[in-house]
């Protein structure tokens, strides 16, 4: 079964890039608010966030509000 | 369409298809004799059309910067009606063969319309031709409005988007004219498979790139799953087609793999085809639309991170589960069903959170067809997963391998999960892409809704009967030690099955057939509604994503 010696280390390899991804995402604070994180993906049909085609993203991007 | 691009971007789509006629050129040449030649014709019409509609706007009016401001949704919107073309055609393929199955002389002696060639244009159809193109155009979609921030170019999404349909198109018109290297799902030859490599390097790029200039520190989970579908395809396709052409002006080659090496690195590709190219991406289309269209976060948030990596570290091992009892080491054997049978803990945590998030929201789920096609997907992905671990453990495999109960767990599967998931993702998605007021007929979606789910049931408890019947019959001893029944005793068995099959199959391609024509009327006919919020914002670190507008 020597297909076994390509197969194992690259499903070994696809885990350890997984790993290092989620370690990543534990590090830059990918959890720490996650009720948050899955209501934002509902607000942008009703919340202001940029008026179309204006000129929203020069002074204004600073004060936003937190959602 | 081209009014969209600006003069670079017109600049290196004229680059990219001169190239791609060139390649097709260079296809014909040193394919002359072999069917090489033909697939070297199609590319070059391909591409020489694209070319051509270039060239004939190449003066048109440049768009203005106003345009960064908004979300580059052109090549969803061709994503989406590509989708629903490819759900027509590989339906209808599906339908064609199913009726072969039940009358063989429907094939009427041609070579092309065998079952051998047809099955796979209505596998590839499906899969790749309408599941690939719906995961593309959701995909662009979602990390876009998630990350609230535009693509980084107008030209890496049509060439991922027309590079990819392509591939499709030199598929399915290989397997007519006898083209396969016999691995299924993955019967394209070489010349396909490289393609398919630069096509997805691409679609990968532009993802992080999108995601890269995100105005939202998360990256919601559906992100995720759509990551992890791209990256461990392309793993996936690089191993599986590991392949010594005999020669370069041939379209023949030959798997560098033999025997049960060659079986095992096929399933290994062909189970997390479905775990990675039907599954993780779907899920993203699902944690996506479903919450969007209910009006309501998640059920669990911290769940659906959780079955995130549950999936992506259990189903990466499983695909020996369909090898049992074969010449494949025991351990091996072992090792799949284990994992199979752990699967069912991060499917099932996804199943449940899908259902759950509609709790306290039955009445929406009631009244919207397009929630309930959510709905019925999630129950169905639910089903099919139970199912598939259960079918992995090896007594149960012994009478299920090889008979039509495969054929159904495949297609309760296919239909109910991923087709269900996707048409309620694109009647969520097109009034939105073409800024409509609502889809043209809510009528036509509940009537779609039924046709699909009952087409569904028929065919999936047709499937299942045949399987068993067929399983049950193979194993019948008489006391003397030999076969009960003679195969050809069993296929007679099949014949009413077979056309209940065919039956199902038809009523879930009127539905489509419903669904492409309510999405072109809704095109056509409905009054225009810009919904006034759905643009890409500012990022907190005070770096747009989107140049400043100039001053009035």
């Amino acid at each position: 079964m020597s297909i076994l010696a390509i197969l194992i280390p690259v499903a070994l390899g696809l885990g350890v890039i997984g790993l290092v991804v989620f370690f990543w995402t534990v590090q830059d604070g990918q959890y720490d608010d996650l009720a948050g994180d899955a209501e934002r993906i509902l607000f942008d049909d009703d919340t202001p966030l940029m008026p179309p085609c204006d000129t929203v993203l020069g002074a204004a991007t600073k004060d936003r509000s937190p959602l | 369409m081209i009014a969209s691009l600006t003069r670079e971007d017109r600049g290196a789509a004229i680059l990219i298809t001169t190239l791609g006629v060139l390649v097709g050129l260079l296809m014909t040449a040193g394919g002359w004799g072999d069917l090489l030649a033909v697939h070297g014709v199609i590319v070059m019409l391909f591409c020489g059309g694209l070319f051509l509609l270039v060239a004939l706007n190449l003066n048109a009016p440049e768009p203005g910067d106003e345009r960064l401001a908004a979300y580059y949704d052109d090549p969803t919107r061709v994503g989406v009606l590509l989708a629903l073309v490819w759900a027509v055609v590989g339906m209808a393929m599906g339908v064609w063969v199913a009726a072969l199955l039940a009358w063989p002389d429907l094939r009427f002696d041609a070579a092309w319309s065998s079952f051998g060639r047809l099955r796979p244009v209505h596998t590839s159809g499906v899969i790749f031709g309408f599941g690939g193109n719906a995961l593309i155009a959701t995909s662009f979609h979602i990390m876009q409005r998630t990350s609230r921030a535009r693509m980084p170019g107008q030209v890496a999404p049509w060439f991922v988007l027309l590079g990819f349909n392509l591939f499709c198109v030199v598929a399915a018109s290989g397997y007519l004219m006898g083209i396969t290297q016999s691995k299924e799902y993955a019967e394209p030859e070489w010349y396909a498979d490289i393609w398919l490599v630069v096509v997805w390097v691409m679609y990968f790029g532009l993802y992080v790139r999108t995601l890269a200039r995100r105005n939202e520190p998360h990256i919601y989970v559906a992100n995720w799953y759509y990551l992890a579908f791209i990256l461990v395809m392309a793993v996936l396709h690089i191993v599986n087609n590991m392949a010594v052409p005999v020669s370069f002006g041939g379209f023949k080659s030959y798997s560098a793999f033999g025997g049960v090496q060659d079986a095992m690195t096929q399933w290994w590709y062909g189970h997390n085809a479905v775990a990675f190219f039907l599954t993780s991406g779907f899920l993203g289309m699902l944690y996506y639309f479903l919450p969007k269209r209910a009006e309501r976060p998640i059920y669990s948030y911290r769940l659906s991170i959780l079955s995130f990596w549950g999936i992506t570290f259990f189903y990466i091992w499983v695909g020996s589960h369909h090898l049992l009892y074969t010449a494949l080491p025991q351990w091996v054997q072992t090792l799949g069903v284990t994992f199979s049978v752990m699967l069912l803990v991060p499917s099932w945590a996804s199943a449940g959170n899908a259902l759950m998030t509609l709790n306290g929201a039955w009445h929406k789920v009631r009244d919207d067809a397009t929630l309930r096609f959510m709905m019925v997907a999630a129950i169905f992905y639910g089903l099919s997963t139970f199912e598939g671990s259960f079918m992995s453990i090896p007594p149960v495999n012994s009478l299920s391998h090889y008979t039509d109960w495969t054929i159904g767990h495949v297609h309760s599967g296919a239909m109910g999960w991923v087709a269900l998931i996707s048409f309620g993702s694109i009647y969520a998605l097109t009034p939105l892409l073409w800024r409509r007021e609502t889809m043209y007929s809510w009528q036509a979606v509940e009537w779609h809704f039924w046709l699909a789910l009952s087409g569904t049931v028929i065919y999936v408890f047709a499937m299942w009967n045949s399987g068993l019947t067929q399983g049950l019959m193979w194993r019948t001893y008489v006391a003397g030690g030999t076969l009960r029944y003679s195969f050809l005793e069993s296929l007679v068995a099949m014949h009413g099955y077979y056309i209940a099959r065919a039956f199902g199959g038809l009523l879930f391609l009127i539905g489509a057939i419903i669904a492409l024509w309510n999405v072109v009327m809704t095109i056509r006919r409905v009054p225009a509604h810009v919904p006034a919020l759905d643009y890409p914002t500012g990022s907190e670190a005070f770096e747009p994503a989107v140049p400043v507008m100039p001053a009035e």
